[in-house]
């Protein structure tokens, strides 16, 4: 046993980095967790609600958007209506994270092992967050972006600015890459590869082919396709379907000025930037709860907080994965925290002490005994997808009392689809599965045409997924926004399955 | 280890410049639910933060959405299960009742309805403000200036320390240590470096005795010489210099004339004094350099300061030419004409004594509104005259008195008040930008 490393609630500076220590030597030593060093900056409650309004980050361009959530905010705050986050965490090289001044020295740890630990260990793993953000450079692209904006509001008037963050606002949703690319061939292994196709057209052409009854009539059906042709040719040069609008704009479209495709590639890298977190809710909460939990509770194993301060954080901790029934007056979709939590402390349970339902489930690990490697290896490969599709088990299921219903907009009923029992373990976790999938919640929209030969239509079209349509409400509104930014008429089709 | 960082002193209002953005964005209908809020308000109410709420309507951020109620068919997973199986068949709410909970709301701040938020003291009374002024007010008196601000004036060399610029002595410090060839610490260091070494060896012979001479000898000569040449000499000092410059301005004065008499009712002096504390907000934000003359009359006028103006009681017969006398010795006591750009409003029930509302116009016509820019009159009536009175020609035998002053005078207005909510859009007509241009 040792002493114990705090008594009360009040914090300074020296406290709170002893806090530190103790909590890095567990997370570091028996979670063995692989984190950036931590930045951590202590901040008062406006500073925080300036943090919410600019997407939780330090440095942001100026938008009137931001002052609409900071105003909205503020009011709720003030009202008493909603209480402000603990902290706030940037996925960046070092993992900064904001903590409230207003916190307890028993919150404040809650938060370290949150944030520092949990999320940031997440955030250096993950291959969504490894593929698609640059955590070393954000900070600086931040600082970049907000110097160039504010020098186009300068140069070109700051009304002339804000349309275009307008519309390109309109189609962050819109502007993200889902598929990584192959890399781009250069130019040199272009020419290298057109040269092959004529060299291999010029040795195995024979003239005898030419002679053939028929290939007359190819030849004037060729002259009337050119026009086709061409326009397939640009096509291709276009990339087309292209699923990102933002992107494609931002290169193709014939009216936007330099400036004005730069902040579109402004909005379109901080929409991606955001893109993982988009996908990972549940894991990334989940694991920064289950790292606290772990780390909290072993703290207290070691006889270095009291017994007051883990009856705190227990109150805390169970507020925070509390999740209320479907017809509770508090429920609020699933709680990513409390999903998360439940998974991942299942998968410690079936790993230490599976029973034979487990073993039948998980044979990989079931019983194995080595949950830091099983979760470690989660939250380095999966996504709430395919970490749902994997991992969620019958007691989970159970445990929350999971159902699946299905709506099909022309029946007057909701038909319950699957249940918590053998029948339907496995459905049901299929269509949680599908619910984490962004692109079955997001509509699919591509562009599929641009008509540079001749009015210079663009045409979008919407895939349905499963015959869902889009909504009338906002539609023509984007729409607009997007005409804005290519210079022509636009059209949308939504073809029927 | 972490790196703690405290950032609570930091500057706070990070924020500010996108909620200019958005205020100016949103802000016609800002202005419109800024004035309908203001309708019911007292004036001290006025001045406090307050939510207010407008519509989405210029501040709608566009997304593509899916509508799942239109058709297609989707999943849905729901926690907390008590008695369904699988087969179970649920009705659905109809359109507008409750939906939308759950799943389908986490789009996230999306907002259909009117968007409520605070509007801070400064920004409504900006707001309401906005296209108000003073009319004709001209800047006649440009001699007698009290206003100086600092400006900046290039570099001297003599001054407080405070005000040293360092990258410049610092420029010049080198620049002078480059030309005086001042040695360098590092070139003297070497050469002692080299003296240290040779006595180090063995037992020094002729020719390497003689070197170490020299060496010492140099080094005794740049020593004094980096003395001679020092790093930093008052010759490089440059001090940030600033000269006070007069700034212009216009002087100005508002009389504030309030009869308090008995036949003004609690009900019309609330309504006058709301209606000059409106006056004096406004005032004192648009115009920091104004006098304001407060003067209140009943039998008898006198002269008083802003809280007594406001707060106290008082209660008498009622002669208004009092106030007007009173004012026009004050004007000649402390505001010689052609100096000062002069503004009156008075506020009253239109009765006086009788005989009393001629000497007033004499009052005005000869002596007053030669000199004033403006003269605004309030008449506060109560609902019942407003009915009786409904036309302009029609009232008390002050009303009917101002009326032929109006007439005369093109920069003199008269209103009427007879409920709180005619305070502000009388306000406004009174101060209005265009009211200015049609009179002057």
């Amino acid at each position: 046993m040792s002493e114990l490393l705090f008594d009360g609630a009040e914090w300074d500076f020296a406290l709170l980095q002893r806090v530190f220590s103790a909590i890095e030597d567990i997370a570091l030593n028996d979670l063995k967790l692989d984190t950036y060093p931590n930045q951590i900056e202590i901040i008062a409650s406006e500073q925080m609600l300036d943090a919410y309004s600019a997407h939780g980050m330090p440095l942001m361009y100026h938008h009137w958007s931001f002052g609409k959530i900071f105003a909205r905010e503020e009011t709720m705050y003030q009202k008493g209506w909603q209480a402000l986050a603990y902290e706030i965490v940037i996925n960046s090289n070092p993992c900064i994270a904001y903590l409230m001044e207003e916190n307890t020295l028993t919150m404040q740890s809650l938060v370290m092992a949150h944030a520092c630990f949990g999320h940031n260990h997440f955030f250096k793993n993950n291959y969504l967050f490894r593929q698609w953000t640059n955590a070393e450079a954000i900070l600086d692209y931040l600082a970049f972006s907000k110097k160039y904006v504010a020098a186009c509001e300068e140069k070109y008037g700051t009304e002339q600015v804000e349309l275009i963050l307008d519309s390109a606002h309109a189609l962050m949703e819109q502007g993200v890459f889902r598929y990584r690319r192959p890399p781009r061939p250069s130019r040199a292994q272009r020419e290298e590869r057109l040269r092959k196709r004529r060299q291999y057209e010029e040795e195995s052409f024979n003239d005898i082919w030419r002679t053939l009854p028929g290939a007359a009539r190819d030849m004037s059906a060729d002259l009337a396709s050119v026009d086709e042709d061409e326009i397939v040719g640009l096509h291709a040069q276009m990339n087309l379907p292209e699923e990102n609008l933002i992107y494609f704009l931002e290169k193709h479209s014939p009216v936007l000025k330099n400036w004005q495709r730069e902040i579109l590639r402004i909005v379109r890298n901080v929409a991606q930037y955001f893109y993982p977190q988009m996908q990972t809710k549940v894991m990334n909460e989940g694991c920064a709860t289950f790292v606290h939990h772990y780390i909290m509770n072993a703290l207290y194993d070691r006889g270095q907080i009291g017994a007051g301060s883990m009856l705190e954080f227990m109150h805390s901790h169970s507020s925070v994965v509390m999740q209320p029934g479907f017809d509770d007056s508090r429920y609020y979709g699933i709680n990513p925290y409390a999903l998360g939590f439940a998974m991942m402390s299942d998968i410690k349970r079936v790993s230490e002490a599976p029973t034979p339902e487990d073993r039948d489930w998980f044979p990989e690990f079931a019983g194995k005994g080595d949950w830091r490697d099983v979760l470690k290896h989660a939250w380095a490969n999966y996504r709430d997808e395919s970490f749902i599709q994997q991992f969620l088990s019958p007691k989970v299921m159970r445990d929350l009392k999971l159902f699946a219903v299905r709506d099909n907009a022309e029946d007057p009923v909701y038909t319950v689809a699957a249940i918590h029992n053998d029948a339907g373990y496995r459905k049901l976790r299929t269509s949680l599965a599908r619910l984490y999938d962004l692109s079955s919640h997001q509509p699919d929209i591509q562009v599929v045409g641009a008509n540079l030969a001749g009015d210079r239509t663009l045409t979008l079209r919407h895939n349905r997924h499963r015959g869902i349509p889009l909504a009338q409400a906002n539609k023509d509104a984007v729409l607009k926004h997007i005409r804005r930014l290519w210079g022509y008429s636009v059209e949308l089709e939504e073809p029927e399955n | 280890m972490a790196n703690f960082i405290d950032r609570r002193l930091n500057p706070k209002g990070k924020s500010l410049a996108n909620r200019q953005r958005f205020i100016r964005r949103a802000r016609a209908e800002i202005k419109e639910a800024v004035q309908k809020s203001l309708k019911d308000r007292t004036v001290s109410d006025f001045a406090k933060n307050q939510k207010i709420s407008i519509p989405t309507k210029s501040t709608k951020e566009p997304r593509f959405r899916l509508d799942p109620a239109a058709g297609g068919e989707h999943d849905r997973v729901l926690p907390g299960n008590k008695d369904f199986v699988e087969g179970d068949q649920i009705k659905k709410p109809r359109q507008g009742d409750g939906q939308g909970r759950g799943k389908d709301a986490s789009t996230g701040g999306e907002f259909d309805d009117d968007f409520s938020f605070t509007l801070s003291q400064d920004e409504i009374l900006d707001i309401f403000f906005e296209d108000l002024e003073l009319p004709n007010l001209i800047k006649t008196a440009l001699k007698e200036i009290k206003v100086y601000s600092w400006r900046r004036a290039g570099m001297t060399t003599s001054g407080s320390p405070n005000q040293i610029n360092l990258v410049r002595t610092m420029r010049n410090s080198f620049g002078r240590r480059l030309a005086m060839r001042r040695p360098k610490e590092e070139e003297i260091e070497a050469m002692r470096q080299r003296v240290t070494e040779l006595r180090c060896g063995a037992t020094p012979d002729a020719d390497k005795r003689q070197l170490i001479a020299e060496l010492e000898e140099e080094i005794a000569r740049l020593e004094h010489r980096r003395k001679w040449v020092p790093f930093l000499d008052p010759v490089d000092v440059r001090f940030n210099a600033f000269v006070q410059e007069p700034v212009p301005t216009s002087q100005a004065v508002m009389f504030c004339l309030m009869d308090v008499s008995g036949s003004m009712g609690e009900r019309e002096k609330d309504l006058a004094k709301r209606f000059f504390m409106l006056l004096h907000l406004f005032l004192r934000r648009r115009y920091e350099r104004l006098d304001i003359v407060f003067i209140r009359h009943t039998h008898d006028a006198q002269e008083v300061d802003e809280h007594t103006f406001f707060y106290s009681r008082q209660s008498g017969g009622t002669i208004v030419s009092t106030a007007l006398e009173e004012m026009k010795k004050i004007v000649a006591e402390r505001y010689a004409t052609g100096e000062w750009n002069i503004y009156a409003a008075q506020a009253s029930d239109g009765y006086t004594q009788t005989g009393d509302a001629s000497r007033c116009v004499d009052l005005l016509n000869q002596d007053l509104m030669p000199m004033c820019q403006y003269y605004a009159y309030i008449e506060i009536l109560d609902e019942r005259e407003m009915e009786v009175f409904s036309s302009e020609e029609s009232g008390a035998e002050l009303w009917r008195a101002y009326r032929t002053v109006a007439k005369q005078w093109k920069n003199f207005a008269t209103k009427r008040i007879a409920k709180p909510q005619d305070i502000f859009p009388v306000f406004r007509e009174l101060f209005a930008k265009e009211n200015a241009e049609a009179s002057a």
